[in-house]
């Protein structure tokens, strides 16, 4: 993505983009950008957001992105072969899935523009695990247990690493509104699979997906002893992130 | 001051010590806050608040005709999420209690599991936040019709697409990552919610998330402004509440 092109959009919306460029702090501007043009250019802002300093391979923001961008190739191209797989899908979920793919192919292209020439390359897939999915592209029950386990991860992926943009307003807020996204598409796969839409204690397949998931309390909160609900019931109520090493251990056998 | 619906403001204070989540608002600034609202009743009753400790009980008596101030800096957005979960609670309360002709077993189950949430949220807020909560807030709801089936369903979809953008657009007005922490374990719970309640509107469509709500070009949910969310919330709730104060970047 070219930066002159970007700082051409944003100029649509902030006249005064140059001068924010020469006088002010960075953080200060992406801010002032953002207020004014978060929902009409969201790729341009972010993108720019990226430039230069930020954009610098090694830095925690494209760290980030690019982490996130694995994650989003990885449910892209999963969506888009169940979608191919012919009699895979039962012909009333195809709607449900193609709105899926549609997300992730454009939070693919999302992250891939903003991070420009810092964007890793898709990964090959092996969507079958080494094994553990054969009949992941031939049997409905599998594909549809496999995206849950792909959304779910999905969501306490974005979560865990939402403080580490807390540097950059502009792609942290990008960030959870794909985080959000993620969730809903969880919620409504996880009723395919018979769950509920919430996460239920750590009850879920693989393991991994839903360790730590049970967690009762939040902040030292006794929310349990207050309410009398039950501390499975309070474990729906939040849902817990996954660090950065959680998630790749989980994404690992999918990868060739 | 201003507020939503250009009342004279009465505010109730809400600056105090946070027993559980320490807050960037130390007491200078909090002097400084004070100073501003120009009305010295609002420093002399905080004053007294901080000598009572904790309880909040000097802040009783809080009528319908009492603004609410939802304060400044990270304990102001937490009192807007509080705010917002207080509306999301009493709506599911009374939904529960009293269900609409027709509700079947799984709508019951899954509305009664979003009222546990809504609850274990509120309550969580009330907690951390503690003598710097805001009021039980004065709660209706006009035009809902409870015995529709239609009318809730609705009114719900709406009070969790809200809550889905308040949450996403509130995430970078807050300074202590601990509580951004927090806010993405919720706000995550209400995108389930909402789109559980788009499914139920719209079965095996793209409703539950449709292009209505995250926008097909970029994947992207809503993300709202408190300037934005307080007015639609407004509408339910009686005493006018006080956003004015709160962090815009």
């Amino acid at each position: 993505m070219n930066l002159q092109n970007i700082l051409h959009e944003i100029e649509q919306v902030d006249g005064e983009v140059y001068d924010r460029l020469k006088h002010v702090t960075r953080r200060h501007m992406f801010s002032s950008i953002t207020k004014k043009a978060l929902s009409v250019a969201a790729p341009a802002v972010m993108a720019t957001a990226l430039n230069k300093a930020y954009a610098q391979s090694g830095s925690t923001v494209t760290d980030v992105l690019n982490f996130a961008l694995t994650l989003e190739y990885l449910e892209a191209e999963f969506y888009n072969r169940g979608l191919a797989a012919g009699g895979l899908i039962p012909a009333q979920y195809r709607d449900l899935f193609d709105q899926i793919r549609k997300h992730e192919d454009a939070h693919v292209a999302l992250l891939k523009g903003a991070l420009g020439s810092a964007a890793v390359a898709k990964p090959n897939f092996d969507f079958t695990a080494k094994g553990t999915f054969p009949t992941v592209f031939t049997n409905f029950q599998t594909f549809s247990a496999v995206a849950q386990a792909f959304e779910d991860t999905g969501v306490r992926a974005y979560k865990g690493q939402a403080a580490n943009l807390m540097s950059n307003d502009a792609v942290l807020t990008i960030a959870l509104q794909i985080h959000s996204v993620e969730a809903r598409h969880a919620a409504r796969v996880r009723m395919l699979n018979n769950a509920k839409g919430w996460i239920v204690g750590m009850e879920g397949f693989p393991g991994a997906v839903y360790a730590g998931e049970q967690a009762a309390r939040e902040r030292e909160v006794n929310v349990a002893g207050l309410t009398g609900q039950t501390e499975m019931k309070i474990s729906e109520a939040f849902d817990e992130p996954l660090t950065k090493e959680q998630v790749l251990a989980i994404a690992t056998p999918f990868i060739a | 001051m201003k507020n939503f619906f250009g009342k004279k403001s009465a505010p109730v204070n809400p600056g105090s010590v946070l027993p559980v989540l320490p807050f960037s608002m130390n007491r200078r600034l909090f002097l400084q806050w004070a100073g501003m609202t120009s009305a010295a009743g609002v420093l002399l009753s905080s004053c007294k608040n901080d000598m009572l400790g904790p309880d909040g009980a000097a802040r009783t008596g809080i009528g319908a005709d009492v603004d609410v101030n939802l304060g400044s800096g990270d304990v102001g957005i937490l009192n807007y999420a509080y705010a917002l979960e207080q509306l999301e609670a009493t709506f599911y309360e009374r939904v529960v209690a009293n269900p609409y002709s027709g509700m079947s077993a799984m709508e019951r189950s899954i509305l009664m599991d979003i009222r546990d949430h809504e609850v274990a949220h509120r309550e969580f807020f009330k907690a951390a936040l503690g003598s710097a909560a805001i009021p039980s807030l004065a709660i209706d709801f006009p035009g809902v019709n409870f015995n529709s089936r239609d009318s809730i369903l609705q009114t719900a979809r709406t009070f969790e697409d809200l809550g889905v953008a308040a949450y996403n657009g509130a995430g970078q007005l807050l300074s202590d990552m601990r509580n951004l922490n927090t806010a993405g374990k919720i706000v995550s719970v209400e995108a389930r919610h909402a789109a559980i309640i788009r499914e139920l509107i719209s079965p095996n469509s793209r409703a539950f998330a449709g292009d209505d709500v995250v926008d097909p070009a970029s994947g992207l949910d809503k993300a709202m402004k408190p300037g934005e969310v307080a007015p639609a919330a407004q509408t339910f709730i009686k005493q006018g509440l006080i956003a004015s104060n709160l962090p815009t970047m």
